[in-house]
């Protein structure tokens, strides 16, 4: 029931409702519960045949950006910890 | 009233009308000599042990995005002997038409069909037809049945071996999730296409290849899920599957977001499963890669003896759950 | 910054490096937490997310989830599910919902086995396709039996806006619209759930707005963090309140920023108000009565409700579960699905004792799909 997905907008007309793009897959939702105006090329969460909200793009661009910088950080911790490894590695400069 | 041409109750009666739609039809799109001889019965000759099978074909919408019930009924039994291994030498046909149905939409079907046999080489040499009165069926039932002549032997659900591999041919699920795009009610649309189509070709160039086959199964109603499910029975062995690993269609995968629903659960009507051992499967990708229909071919996973009876899933991420067997009524009537 | 593509949106909060680094920075950082977590998750959705990621086996044996009521069907009492049956058995009734109540069992039936019957059920995906079903049956009663919580309110709201102004007389409305905060209260007042942390449900608050959530952390000494409903959602959210509880803080934060704001829908809200108001009481299955915690028309929409209009063929008796069925138990988060004797066994999606095996939400129905190997 909390099932709502995100879809993009490519075509509104004059009764109100938008026509929604997922993947391929178009779906016709009502717009009555937005306030907002919504055009071509907004995302929206859909919940049972109707818009719910427009998707804050600055806010997802900037969520998927935490992530990468995260998993740039761990990357960089692995390979400092593979080179403090060697540095103190015993057999290091025995031949 | 319409303008088109109708089938009707004489049609089947028996006398003159069902001749003419016998031979302006039927015999016309599916010319051979036997069928042609119009005896009581088909009279073949095989030479060796034979697979035998029949289906009968209700889906509905009958006219769908990627075939209809014709192409449907000849692919479906076709690849039924082709997974035992057989190569698909003769057919029977059975019509039950309501009165009514427009003869255009009769003759389209008899068409998809007849270029549908092409693929296999397959002939139809018997049929029965029947026209009942409106609502005894929903406009048309078909079913066929199927003789081929085994090339393979050894081919079953009780012969997975530890370590042999999982072969997908193709992306799973369009057939299930383009029926259900064409159901009324749901408001959606999209170019997704059922994956309906004949798999001999693809069985041959494994024969060729000389590729030792555990196991081999299309994956119709109840999905991939299903298949794996009854080897995991039938065999006492584990499947572990890659999930990253099991090609899916983006809109395929749209329509399961948009419902909820696991692309591995709804049906495939032009791709097979396959098990063989690991020494053979490279050869049998290459070989499958070669032929159109099973061009994405591509291994999931492994057999394995870790829970006897189960599949397991294994996520890309390092967790795993077990893929049961889909519950409930997921979509009526989709063959 | 680069453009947004949907495919972003799905795939980019489920990339599994991200995960396995959440999941890696979750079990470092909780290693300093003080006492075990015990997290509830209110919303069903986030019960399938977890389950099927298989998102407990990636965290630390110190964190713990607890499943909320946040089932809209499941929490509702086998009397309420009676009622919908009871409409659908009037002689010249169509009766529609939404496709989780279909094979929810009442205390003698449900809607599919009365559908099997010949009666006219039939589940929408969406409320406005009632119009539509109204406008082609003029002769019949057509009843819209609204279930759902305060996502799913202005849907219904807005098909009583339509309603209104295309004058349709035929379509009646029974309407079960439960809240959030009043049972999360109701929970914490029973006290048995030792609940120290809230994964706060997103899409209710995409509509009601995050400010609801905000009294909660001071009440409860709890922090709740408002998740979205991807794997990587969950597991940053987790991430939020372990640092919570680290750095001694207890507040409501939201991680789900991309659709959740403080404010939420004001337009939704102020159509829910509009026709809706809390009703004195309600009772909630295994909860029992929540004061304010159900919605119900407002007076001068009597005409359209269908509680109103066939009060005479409504069950009034409250109906107990089955003695072997501990979904109330579960909705209060005091057991998990696989503590009941009848998990799996007399108790299938198939064959449901109880609504939680069957819904969509249901706790569980996602223990049962996503089993753990």
């Amino acid at each position: 029931m909390c099932l709502s997905i995100p879809s993009k907008v490519v075509e509104v007309d004059e009764n109100n409702m938008a026509t929604v793009d997922t993947m391929g897959i178009k779906r016709h939702v009502s717009l009555d519960l937005m306030a907002d105006e919504i055009n071509i090329g907004d995302y929206i969460l859909i919940h049972v045949g109707f818009a719910m909200n427009k998707i804050d793009e600055e806010e997802a661009l900037q969520s998927l950006e935490v992530y990468r910088e995260m998993l740039e950080a761990m990357e960089e911790q692995e390979r400092r910890q593979v080179i403090e490894s060697d540095d103190n590695c015993d057999s290091r400069g025995t031949v | 009233m319409s303008n088109r041409k109708q089938i009707q109750l004489s049609h089947g009666g028996g006398g003159e009308e069902t001749n003419s739609l016998i031979h302006d039809l039927f015999y016309h799109h599916f010319s051979n000599d036997v069928l042609l001889a119009a005896e009581d019965a088909a009279v073949l000759e095989v030479k060796n042990k034979i697979a035998f099978t029949t289906d009968s074909f209700t889906v509905s919408p009958i006219f769908f995005n990627g075939g209809n019930i014709g192409k449907l009924a000849i692919a479906g039994t076709v690849n039924d002997l082709a997974m035992m291994g057989a190569k698909p030498l003769y057919l029977s046909s059975s019509f039950m038409i309501e009165e009514g149905f427009p003869f255009d939409d009769l003759e389209t079907i008899v068409k998809a069909m007849a270029e549908e046999l092409k693929h296999s080489g397959a002939k139809i040499v018997c049929g029965d037809t029947k026209v009942v009165p409106k609502g005894a069926v929903d406009q048309i039932f078909i079913n066929t049945s199927g003789i081929g002549e085994i090339e393979k032997e050894g081919i079953s659900a009780n012969n997975l071996q530890e370590g042999d591999v999982i072969i997908v041919s193709g992306d799973v699920g369009r057939h299930g999730a383009a029926i259900l795009m064409e159901r009324e009610g749901l408001g959606i649309s999209g170019n997704l296409q059922s994956d309906c189509a004949t798999l001999w070709p693809a069985v041959q160039a494994l024969i060729d290849a000389n590729v030792t086959i555990s196991a081999m199964r299309d994956a119709t109603r109840g999905g991939l899920s299903a298949v794996l499910n009854e080897w995991a029975e039938q065999s006492a062995v584990c499947l572990e599957i890659k999930e990253a690993s099991i090609p899916v269609d983006e809109a395929v995968q749209g329509i399961c977001e948009l419902f909820g629903f696991e692309a591995f659960d709804f049906a495939n009507e032009g791709t097979c499963i396959l098990a063989v051992p690991p020494e053979d499967a490279q050869i049998a990708i290459d070989a499958l890669q070669k032929i159109d229909v099973t061009k994405k071919a591509t291994i999931i996973g492994q057999v394995s003896m870790k829970k006897e009876g189960k599949v397991i899933l294994h996520s890309a991420y390092g967790s795993s759950r077990y893929l049961d067997l889909p519950k409930g009524e997921l979509l009526p009537r989709i063959c | 910054m680069s453009e947004l593509q949907l495919k972003d949106l799905y795939d980019g909060f489920r990339d599994p490096d991200v995960i396995k680094a959440l999941a890696q920075t979750i079990t470092n950082e909780a290693k300093q937490l003080k006492e075990p977590l015990k997290i509830m998750e209110v919303c069903g959705g986030h019960t399938h997310t977890i389950m099927k990621y298989g998102l407990k086996q990636l965290l630390p044996d110190n964190i713990d989830f607890i499943h909320g009521p946040g089932c809209p069907v499941c929490i509702m009492p086998k009397e309420r599910i009676d009622h919908a049956i009871a409409l659908a058995q009037i002689e010249d009734a169509i009766l529609l919902t939404l496709g989780d109540m279909i094979r929810v069992p009442g205390s003698t039936s449900s809607l599919a086995l009365e559908r099997a019957k010949g009666r006219d059920i039939r589940a929408l995906y969406s409320p406005l396709d009632a119009i539509k079903i109204a406008l082609e049956n003029p002769d019949k009663k057509v009843i819209f039996f609204a279930i759902g919580f305060e996502t799913t309110t202005p849907m219904t709201a807005a098909l009583l806006e339509q309603v209104e102004k295309q004058g349709i007389t035929n379509l009646y409305f029974h309407i079960n619209h439960v809240l959030v905060p009043p049972a999360v209260d109701a929970i914490m007042a029973d006290g048995q759930a030792k609940i120290n942390a809230f994964i706060g449900p997103a899409h209710v608050s995409v509509i009601s707005g995050a400010k609801i959530y905000q009294p909660l952390p001071k009440m409860y000494h709890a922090p709740v963090v408002v998740s979205g409903f991807e794997p990587i959602d969950v597991l940053q959210s987790i991430l939020m309140i372990v640092r919570q509880k680290n750095e001694d803080r207890c507040e409501m934060e939201i991680q789900y920023s991309r659709s959740v704001t403080l404010e939420g829908n004001t337009k939704a809200q102020e159509m829910i108000a509009k026709f809706m108001e809390p009703r004195e009481h309600f009772r909630w299955r295994g909860i029992g009565d929540i004061p304010h915690s159900a919605l119900g028309l407002r007076e001068q929409y009597a005409a359209y409700d269908a509680e109103n209009i066939f009060a005479d063929i409504l069950p009034t008796e409250p109906i107990d579960d089955h003695k072997l069925c501990i979904c109330g138990t579960i909705l209060k988060g005091l057991a998990k699905p696989n503590d009941c004797k009848v998990f799996g066994t007399a108790c299938t999606p198939n064959n449901p004792m109880g609504s939680c095996m069957v819904s969509s939400e249901g706790a569980c129905n996602a223990y049962y799909r996503y089993g753990e190997v």
